[in-house]
């Protein structure tokens, strides 16, 4: 075999692969949090234990009601989704017009209480979920092994962000949800009900989180804890991205999941670290991020 | 407001009730919480007098731990010596940290810190000093000043009882100084500040690298008090902690932030054997305060006495 710059293209490729699905990860949830903060104007901190609650949910399906992983795929963005409903209807709304700060500190008190809850619940050993039957396998590409499953996962990512980026950019009802971010007391004057699409939309958020939580169960196993240091990672794309464009989080997802596991195959040790100080280096050269606005 | 002799009094009934305490309570728990008061205290710095919200104040807290661990214990240093070096580590930390997150504002400057924080944990976690899941163990006291020995819980209270009314001192006279009137400006409307000729980005850094070296000074000396620094005072969780503390203590008051902190200090100890619940029971505060009480206890009480008189 030929090898890549002293690298053996199978570890480069599985490294590269990994990193792809850690990027779609990423680029779900901070297309999800860009969503969520272009019209409540709040950073969701509950985001990563919104990703946790899919990826049980699923898990629960599974093991109380039977039901698999492509039910599943469907019916936990749902649930989580509606949970997320409640959260705006009864917690959120009332932060309108508040410095956005507060709606951080009550996302964050949220994640603490369902993450705290899970684990109390479930412990802290983690549970398996299995890859569903009909994706089991793998298929030799000739310099890589790609387990069917991984590559589903970067499939169904890449195609949530762009039905997203479809419905926003190319619908009525993406162009009302835009006016609505750019001004809302405007768009409620043309009759729109706007505090409801506000609702919508953090929902959809939270199903987007939830989604990917699902995608996640059988590669990682379902920890109440999964989405705590994952959510951090998140927000650091997104500091690096900006969240001014949707392509933009999307690119920004997946490239710095790509870089991350390009440096766990050259330097291990500095790939828990490598997204912070490239969001560093943005931070010193283009402020406002990649594809933001500067404010 | 009060008046200047109901306050003298106060303050001396407060230091009195201080010095006597560990006769009627634990002082190992007053010890955590006066560590944590000072921790609080000097995040408030940041939050309630300049509005800037740092999610990563455990880096200089828990980083200074082991700092302060690493020199009393590896390299024999006395306390006073360590302690030093823990706060100006993290001085230095603040610099770097503050000039990064400083270049980007509210929601995004607690990403940021969370995210540099986050960098630390990983490091703390890596680096081999740092004793990784263990954390550095037994850490000597040691004798201050080759005079008193702090292996006696006595001597260790009053000495951070000392440094930590050092430490409020410095920021009361902070908040209460020219430096102090022009941050609160900042926090009020940035733009009007910058309009009227003031250089905003050196008064917020000045801030943060104030208020992390502050953390920092807290951090050491909870390390001196436990005899441990572990990755629990870097991880996310504990800049969580000081943000909740100072939220339902009263972010912007003098007071608010050490009174968080005691009652913060006391569920944790009051619910330690019931593990996920201490987690769940924080989440709860966070979200009551934010939605019933946004003022925190001691700004609540403050205001209903403007209202009163």
């Amino acid at each position: 075999m030929f090898e890549l710059i002293g690298v053996p293209p199978q570890a480069l490729f599985g490294q590269l692969l990994l990193g792809l699905i850690n990027g779609a990860f990423y680029a779900v949830l901070s297309l999800g949090l860009a969503l969520i903060f272009g019209l409540l104007n709040i950073i969701n901190f509950t985001h990563g234990a919104q990703y946790m609650m899919g990826a049980f949910a699923a898990w629960l399906l599974l093991n109380l009601a039977g039901l698999g992983y492509w039910p599943a795929l469907l019916l936990a963005p749902v649930i989580v989704g509606l949970t997320g409903v409640l959260i705006e209807r009864f917690l959120l709304k009332r932060l309108r017009g508040l410095d956005p700060l507060y709606g951080l500190l009550l996302t964050f008190g949220l994640a603490l209480i369902v993450e705290g809850a899970f684990r109390q619940v479930y412990g802290v050993s983690g549970l398996a979920y299995p890859v569903p039957p009909s994706l089991a396998g793998g298929v030799n590409l000739g310099f890589m092994f790609l387990p069917l499953y991984r590559g589903w996962v970067v499939l169904a990512s890449i195609v949530a962000c762009l039905v997203t980026w479809a419905v926003i950019e190319r619908t009525r009802l993406g162009a009302t949800l835009r006016a609505a971010t750019e001004n809302p007391a405007l768009v409620q004057a043309f009759g729109v009900n706007v505090p409801r699409l506000v609702t919508l939309t953090y929902g959809f958020g939270v199903a987007l989180a939830a989604f990917a939580g699902v995608l996640a169960a059988p590669i990682y196993s379902v920890h109440p804890l999964m989405g705590a240091n994952l959510i951090i990672v998140v927000f650091a794309v997104v500091v690096i991205g900006g969240m001014g464009s949707i392509l933009g989080s999307v690119l920004t997802g997946f490239g710095l999941g790509v870089v991350e596991g390009l440096t766990k195959v050259f330097w291990p040790e500095a790939s828990n670290t490598v997204i912070f100080v490239i969001m560093a280096i943005v931070l010193l050269i283009k402020p406002a991020g990649l594809f933001g606005r500067a404010t | 407001m009060m008046a200047s002799g109901v306050r003298v009094a106060a303050a001396v009934g407060v230091l009195a009730a201080l010095l006597l305490a560990p006769f009627a309570i634990y002082p190992v728990f007053l010890m955590k919480a006066l560590c944590f008061a000072l921790f609080a205290s000097a995040f408030n710095l940041l939050i309630g007098y300049v509005g800037l919200l740092s999610f990563g104040h455990a880096a200089f807290f828990g980083f200074s731990a082991y700092v302060a661990g690493h020199a009393a214990k590896v390299w024999g240093w006395p306390p006073e010596a360590a302690l030093l070096a823990a706060t100006l580590v993290a001085a230095v930390m603040g610099v770097v940290f503050g000039a990064l997150a400083i270049r980007r504002q509210g929601i995004y400057f607690a990403m940021v810190t969370l995210a540099l924080a986050q960098m630390i944990f990983f490091l703390s976690l890596q680096a081999g000093f740092t004793g990784g899941e263990d954390g550095i163990q037994a850490i000597p006291r040691g004798v201050l000043l080759g005079v008193f020995d702090l292996g006696k819980p006595l001597v260790m209270y009053y000495f951070v009882l000392a440094v930590f009314l050092l430490g409020f001192l410095i920021i009361w006279r902070t908040i209460n100084s020219p430096f102090g009137s022009v941050l609160k400006a900042i926090r009020e409307n940035e733009p009007r500040a910058v309009s009227l000729g003031y250089r905003v980005d050196r008064y917020k850094l000045l801030a943060f690298v104030l208020s992390a070296t502050l953390s920092g000074l807290a951090g050491g000396m909870k390390a001196l008090v436990f005899q441990l620094a572990s990755l629990t005072d870097v991880h996310w969780h504990a800049s969580g902690e000081v943000v909740l503390m100072t939220l339902l203590g009263g972010l912007g008051t003098v007071l608010g932030p050490a009174v968080g902190a005691v009652l913060i200090v006391g569920i944790q100890n009051y619910l330690a054997a019931l593990g996920a619940w201490v987690t769940i029971v924080q989440g709860v505060v966070f979200v009551v305060v934010v939605l019933l009480f946004r003022r925190g206890i001691v700004g609540e009480l403050l205001a209903r006495r403007r209202k009163g008189v």
